[in-house]
């Protein structure tokens, strides 16, 4: 990648590693964000709908966890991924997957604690509806999920916005490998530190457009199934 | 249709059923047969515990003390009775979904939920209206969509929440059509008014409820004519239970 391109350059011309290193991003972050949710929304969903001893600790706890450092996440995925740790027969230490590992982690806690608010929230108001309508447990939280998902694009885009804005975890995990494990937010920081701001800059415009243009999606997405189904 | 259970929820029975909230009673030794027939209409002022005998009588809310029975059966879920609240809440989806999901879990085939839908918005008057989002309705038109959905399980009894107290003249008009019309189709009708006009349209047997207990049960024409109790002749005249 050259170096001594201006920002503009490198973003105007689409330079091919600079893509990489874009498509990379977008590749661990949405991944990241996907898992958690598939996981996080039935968790949250389960919460907000269960009552069993040491439920509130639960929430504290979930909640608390929306702050997890990512430095320590990715010691900790670190220590569990390499060679002599309980999953390094994976091999995945430094690695894409690694840090959608880590990414997850991050980003799992922040999808569960406003998915089980919202449903929570929208629980309250469908309670007596559906249990008059004689609601199957299942089918109860099913329902809540679907009426919900205007409100859980929140919970996603929050999760995404994590997951793209952080550096911590991926770098410990990923390794900032050229070409194969480096994102824009390790990028950015290398460069920083070697003086080669244009690219920094580059990236820097480039991730915020991103978050911008996927929340614009998002926003534009929920606007419009609004007007049929709220 | 749906295809029926063969067993049914009538009579439904409330025998010396209390419900306390703490110390205080909402409901008091309350001792009641719903059986199939003309519609039964629960009167009394706010806070006479009309709306929590019928949650209580839905199963929604269990008895602090005595028991309900649902064709002489304890515990049966609410598959063959339906309930519209005072305040209905819509699913988000349109008016149709409402009642898609509805025959859904009420065991529909998914190839006869269509027709049925039709079927049912119809019979509330909501015929062409499938698409609109059902929360984007007006109060009347949510009532009825309420109405509709509540039918979609087929139900042996229907009971209804003041089902008119937020209402207009007109949209309270068409709402006890349907009422009346639900009833001559052999479907028991429950309701809770504190409207004695309302009451006088549509009951075949009045119950007449005050501080959590049943002051009076009679058939419509002799309570309002010749009712047994101090409260229920004060009632009718319009005097203030409290």
């Amino acid at each position: 990648m050259p170096t001594d391109a201006s920002a503009l350059d490198l973003v105007l011309r689409a330079d091919p590693a600079l893509m990489a290193i874009v498509q990379l991003s977008l590749v661990v972050s949405l991944s990241a964000v996907a898992v958690a949710a598939l996981i996080g929304i039935p968790l949250g969903a389960l919460i907000a709908l269960s009552r069993f001893r040491g439920r509130n600790g639960a929430i504290v706890l979930l909640n608390a966890l929306m702050g997890l450092p990512p430095v320590v996440v990715g010691l900790l995925v670190y220590l569990a991924l390499s060679r002599s740790g309980p999953l390094g027969s994976w091999g995945i230490l430094f690695t894409p997957q690694a840090m959608i590992v880590a990414q997850t982690i991050l980003v799992l806690p922040i999808i569960a604690a406003l998915a089980r608010q919202t449903i929570e929230d929208l629980w309250a108001e469908y309670r007596d509806e559906l249990a008059a309508l004689n609601v199957g447990p299942l089918e109860r939280i099913l329902t809540l999920i679907v009426d919900a998902r205007f409100s859980l694009v929140t919970a996603l885009l929050a999760g995404f916005g994590r997951a793209a804005a952080e550096v911590g975890a991926v770098i410990i995990v990923g390794g900032n490998i050229d070409g194969f494990t480096r994102t824009m937010t390790t990028a950015i920081a290398l460069e920083t530190s070697k003086g080669d701001l244009p690219l920094a800059i580059g990236l820097g415009i480039i991730l915020i457009s991103l978050v911008i243009v996927v929340n614009a999606l998002a926003w534009g997405a929920r606007r419009a199934s609004e007007r049929y189904a709220a | 249709m749906t295809m029926r259970a063969p067993s049914s929820d009538l009579p439904l029975m409330l025998e010396e059923v209390s419900i306390l909230a703490g110390e205080h009673h909402i409901l008091r030794e309350i001792s009641l047969v719903l059986a199939a027939g003309a519609p039964t209409i629960l009167v009394g002022p706010n806070g006479s515990g009309k709306s929590t005998l019928i949650r209580a009588a839905m199963g929604l809310i269990a008895p602090t003390r005595g028991r309900v029975t649902f064709g002489g059966r304890e515990g049966v879920p609410p598959a063959r009775r339906a309930i519209v609240f005072q305040r209905p809440v819509m699913l988000r989806r349109s008016a149709a979904g409402n009642l898609h999901y509805a025959l859904g879990v009420a065991g529909v085939p998914r190839r006869a939920r269509k027709a049925r839908t039709d079927e049912l918005l119809a019979l509330v008057g909501l015929s062409g209206r499938g698409d609109r989002p059902a929360r984007k309705m007006s109060g009347g038109e949510q009532q009825r969509l309420a109405l509709a959905r509540a039918l979609a399980k087929d139900p042996d009894i229907l009971f209804l929440d003041e089902p008119t107290a937020s209402l207009d003249p007109a949209a309270t008009k068409a709402m006890e059509e349907i009422i009346s019309g639900i009833a001559a189709r052999g479907i028991k009708v429950v309701m809770a008014t504190h409207d004695l006009g309302e009451a006088r349209r549509l009951a075949g047997e009045i119950v007449l409820m005050h501080r959590g207990r049943i002051v009076e049960i009679a058939g419509a024409k002799t309570f309002f004519t010749q009712p047994k109790t101090e409260d229920a002749r004060r009632f009718i005249a319009g005097e203030l239970l409290v």
